[in-house]
């Protein structure tokens, strides 16, 4: 009985408190972010897309996912800032996410969260809970402390080099024009079995303007400009899947794969329509990078199993929080229908 | 005196046993982690849910087709009364629990995945309220298992070392020495063990 109950009090990690717990994390983001009743632990701020992903046929022959063997795909989203506050003016989060649910007549969903940057700053969930805790505002300041920051880089060599590649890889201007990359490694499965280590971007079919938005005073600048430009026009991005050679790292997010490497061009994913939170579909949606469809599995990238387990955490945070309405909004109606 | 359960009856309870000890050392050890162990753990817990709510409707059709085996004549009325509510609470968790979580992962507009291309119906709306309700009610329910599993098994180990009455013994997978020395009943020969 007693071996029963302290088995018990193991297996759920009372008696280990070293251990990494989904609530550590999510606690670790909002003892940075602040507390934000009804908001996403991170990527708090952003809007609901959606429209439909079209298959090309070569998605088919690398995987037996339902998603790439039929023509047209359902597809809601969510562009967000990837920062915890969901108050935040555009100009402070420098990285932004596109989190995509595809929806495929037979049942098997695949969701995917990816974000506007090479690599991913850290390995594993224990170096993404000591950067956001490094990343903590000092009470005197209100700002991160150098300092600390500073040691922390000192300790973790390869999140210091993947600062420096997302530093120094060229940034979009606008949420459309953003090129959206899964950053960790996954494996597709064909219908004989065979595996290949991969990884996926979402690249626009806009063209990055030549010159940066004009940002004045609107602390919503990336999201109304998104809003004005898919009521101008649809929005096209090319799923394009990167094969791994053998040797390429796939359980380090923070290392990029050689530039030569094989690309292929999945499909199209044209998004029509843009919502505001409160009314959209996506706000209560757990883009868990784990629900994947039969065809696509994990590799041994430890990062989608700390998100997915992350996120259920979130979820259960948010979920039973009263709901505050976003910073964003959107206009009720389109141009050109009904009122 | 007390006969033993029927052989089907105690191949479902020790079989059932296993999976739902197995079923809340998983739940807790799963949300208490952030390792590559977590979908590892989520991929076994949601069939075996499911494998566990199948076999506890059919070990709940048995049951009422087979009654148990009346407990001692001397157990005081008390304990009886206990014993007959703490299965009730056991029954009800074995079915409420599975229900919960497919009802949880419903609301919160989740694929539920027993196996790939096999696919479970949601049971509710998707609902962020009812959704957060139902996770709290699934975690409270599991740790009430949890407790009420303890209860029941320390209450075996009172039969069968204390009270030495039969009670334990007339679950265990084969007859055991703690029975009271009597004549075998006609219930042992109904149940296939008859010696």
């Amino acid at each position: 009985m007693v071996v029963a109950a302290t088995g018990f009090a193991f297996a759920g990690g009372w008696l280990t408190p070293g251990r990494l717990s989904p609530e550590q994390v999510a606690d670790a983001l909002e003892r940075t972010n602040g507390h934000h009743p009804g908001f996403r632990r991170n990527h708090a701020k952003g809007v609901c897309i959606s429209g439909t992903f079209a298959s090309s046929a070569a998605g088919s022959e690398l995987s037996r996912a339902s998603v790439f063997a039929q023509s047209r795909v359902p597809v809601l989203g969510r562009l967000a800032l990837a920062s915890g506050r969901p108050d935040v003016p555009d100009t402070a989060s420098p990285v932004w996410s596109m989190a995509l649910r595809f929806l495929p007549a037979d049942g098997d969903e695949w969701r995917t969260g990816m974000n506007s940057i090479p690599v991913f700053t850290v390995r594993n969930a224990r170096e993404f809970a000591g950067l956001v805790i490094a990343g903590r505002p000092h009470p005197a300041t209100g700002k991160p402390d150098p300092a600390v920051m500073q040691a922390f880089l000192k300790a973790h060599p390869a999140t210091a080099k993947a600062l420096a590649t997302i530093k120094s890889a060229p940034k979009a201007a606008s949420l459309e024009t953003a090129t959206y990359n899964s950053l960790n490694a996954f494996r597709f499965v064909d219908r004989d079995g065979g595996k290949k280590a991969v990884r996926w971007s979402m690249v626009p079919e806009q063209a990055a303007s030549a010159s940066p938005k004009e940002t004045g005073s609107d602390p919503n600048y990336l999201f109304d400009d998104l809003i004005q430009a898919v009521h101008r026009q649809e929005l096209r991005w090319h799923l394009v899947v990167t094969l791994a050679e053998p040797g390429d790292v796939t359980a380090d997010p923070t290392v990029a794969w050689p530039a030569d490497r094989r690309r292929i061009d999945l499909g199209t994913l044209t998004i029509d329509r843009v919502e505001g939170e409160d009314s959209g579909s996506c706000r209560d949606v757990n883009f868990d990078p784990l629900v994947l469809p039969s065809g696509i599995e994990p590799s041994d990238d430890p990062i989608p199993a700390a998100r997915s387990a992350v996120y259920a955490e979130s979820v259960r945070r948010r979920d039973g929080e009263p709901k505050q309405p976003s910073a964003v909004r959107t206009p009720p109606v389109r141009p050109g229908e009904g009122e | 005196m007390s006969a033993r359960f029927t052989a089907p009856a105690r191949l479902l309870h020790w079989v059932m046993a296993v999976l739902i000890l197995a079923m809340l050392f998983i739940g807790v050890g799963m949300v208490s982690t952030v390792s590559t162990r977590y979908p590892m753990l989520l991929a076994i817990h949601r069939p075996l849910g499911i494998c566990i709510l199948v076999l506890a409707l059919v070990r709940l059709a048995w049951r009422l087709g087979q009654p148990a085996p009346p407990l001692p004549a001397d157990l005081p009325a008390v304990q009886r009364a206990v014993a007959r509510l703490s299965h009730y609470l056991l029954y009800a968790l074995m079915i409420a629990l599975p229900l919960v979580g497919w009802g949880m992962l419903s609301a919160q507009d989740y694929p539920i995945v027993l196996a790939p291309g096999l696919h479970l119906p949601p049971i509710l709306p998707a609902d962020p309220m009812l959704y957060a309700n139902l996770r709290a009610a699934h975690e409270v329910l599991a740790y009430l298992f949890f407790a009420a599993i303890l209860g029941h098994a320390a209450a075996a180990l009172m039969h069968g070392l204390v009270r030495r009455d039969g009670v334990f013994s007339s679950m265990t997978p084969w007859p055991t020495g703690s029975r009271p020395l009597q004549a075998p009943t006609r219930h042992d020969e109904r149940s296939g063990f008859s010696r």
